[in-house]
């Protein structure tokens, strides 16, 4: 399964697999992480699943659609690395993909 | 104080549904809401977007499903109590006395907390000093126009709001729109009108940039935007106002004294009661094993519920199950015994 690791605004690591075919908002949900809300259940409604990726990856994953950059305006501190964690679905091209969970949702 | 049978807070679809189900009961039932409207994530997150998955309408918009369920429900004249966020719970004898941030007082047999993820807020400013700026400099929504009259105003979102705002209030004060990238996603026709505006002079448009800092004291006298490109501007302003939306905040319910897991409420699945009986919770901010947050989920929910409201609100009675079909009861209720003969 491919290794996804999330790094958290203080500087926390944790790698975990995540299923092919899951969103990284739900490997990140499964497996507690915290930082990532996903308050509307990732519908792309609320952007409570904001992550930054790291830079290395943003080219390996589908570009946004139009839906998720606009939902990425409300997200807490938006960069130009934002991401809707709901909407980047894992496959094996992405194992080892490394994000940063941002200092809050809200 | 109010009195009635059921307080049900949360408008949304479940919440609704829940007066339809409680008022064939013949139950008296009280609604609050934050929101200035029914309708909840159905109205506020997606009004225009199909949903598929309400059983027997084969494709139905979140505005669409409210209105119908307004329809329904309207037979029972309910008091909706709008804006109002319900702060405090707490209990007399059999009885619970719900306290509102407006403080509304309602005593009532049972609660139903139809909540969805929270009440709907306004999603603030990121910055810090934005904090003790609010209210007198740094504003989320426009409540009084009157106050934003021959000011310096920095508007900052890319949506509706933003531009629907913008546009009015340069009939009377300076703007400047800032947005973190060049596309605005508000209506082509009202961008359209801004340009023309921003052509003339009358209204600055600054992209893509980010608010850095604020500078005053009592008010604010200026604040600091960062380019993509890393450049820094400074721009006199009064007041801010800020677009990113509405944030679902779970708020009070937290301190209610229920059983939680995370954000939601535990409850059984006989009844939906919580650990605290006549508290139920319904819809997509109640667990038990197995759930899912689907609206058809929670009507079912509100169902099995409103037999338990019913027992505790009229103990001397016994329920009786009835079909809407074929109940007297139930069509006197709804106004159509004329049409029972």
């Amino acid at each position: 399964m491919p290794k996804i690791t999330f790094i958290e605004n203080s500087g926390n690591k944790k790698t975990i697999d995540i299923e092919k075919g899951l969103s990284v908002m739900e490997g990140a949900i499964q497996n507690n992480i915290p930082g990532i809300d996903a308050d509307c259940g990732g519908s792309m409604a609320c952007a409570t699943c904001h992550v930054y990726v790291e830079e290395k990856w943003i080219d390996k994953i589908p570009k946004a659609e139009e839906a998720e950059v606009d939902m990425v305006d409300m997200a807490y501190e938006p960069k130009k690395n934002s991401r809707l964690s709901c909407q980047i679905i894992i496959v094996d091209e992405l194992d080892g993909l490394v994000v940063t969970t941002p200092e809050k949702q809200t | 104080m109010i009195k009635t049978d059921v307080v049900i807070i949360g408008a949304g679809p479940v919440g609704l549904f829940a007066v339809h189900q409680l008022g064939i009961k013949g139950l008296k039932v009280e609604v609050i809401d934050n929101l200035d409207k029914a309708g909840g994530q159905c109205i506020e997150l997606y009004p225009e977007k199909p949903i598929y998955d309400i059983p027997a309408i084969p494709e139905c918009t979140g505005k669409e499903l409210t209105n119908n369920l307004l329809k329904q429900i309207s037979p029972f004249q309910t008091n909706f109590h709008y804006n109002e966020r319900v702060d405090e719970v707490t209990q007399d004898k059999e009885y619970w006395i719900v306290k509102t941030n407006k403080k509304k007082t309602f005593i009532a047999s049972s609660i139903i907390i139809a909540g969805g993820v929270g009440s709907f807020e306004p999603r603030k400013l990121a910055l810090k000093e934005a904090d003790k700026f609010e209210g007198k400099s740094v504003f989320y929504s426009v409540k009084n126009k009157d106050m934003f009259e021959n000011k310096s105003i920095s508007i900052f979102g890319g949506g509706d709001s933003a531009l629907d705002w913008a546009l009015e209030l340069s009939k009377t004060s300076k703007i400047t729109l800032l947005h973190r990238r060049n596309e605005f996603r508000g209506a082509p026709h009202t961008l359209s009108e801004i340009r023309k505006l921003e052509e003339k002079g009358k209204v600055l448009i600054k992209t893509p940039c980010q608010l850095t800092s604020i500078d005053g004291d009592k008010n604010i006298k200026s604040i600091e935007i960062k380019y993509e490109n890393g450049k820094i501007e400074k721009i006199e302003t009064d007041i801010i106002l800020s677009f990113f939306g509405l944030v679902m905040k779970l708020g009070p319910i937290a301190e209610w004294g229920l059983n939680m897991n995370k954000k939601t409420i535990l409850v059984n699945t006989n009844n939906f009661q919580t650990n605290k009986a006549g508290i139920f919770a319904v819809g997509d901010i109640c667990t038990y094993p197995g759930k899912l947050k689907l609206i058809l989920s929670g009507f079912h929910e509100v169902a099995l519920a409103s037999v338990e409201c019913f027992k505790r609100a009229r103990p001397n009675e016994k329920y009786r199950f009835e079909f809407t079909t074929s109940s007297k009861n139930i069509h006197e209720r709804l106004g159509l015994e004329k049409k029972d003969d």
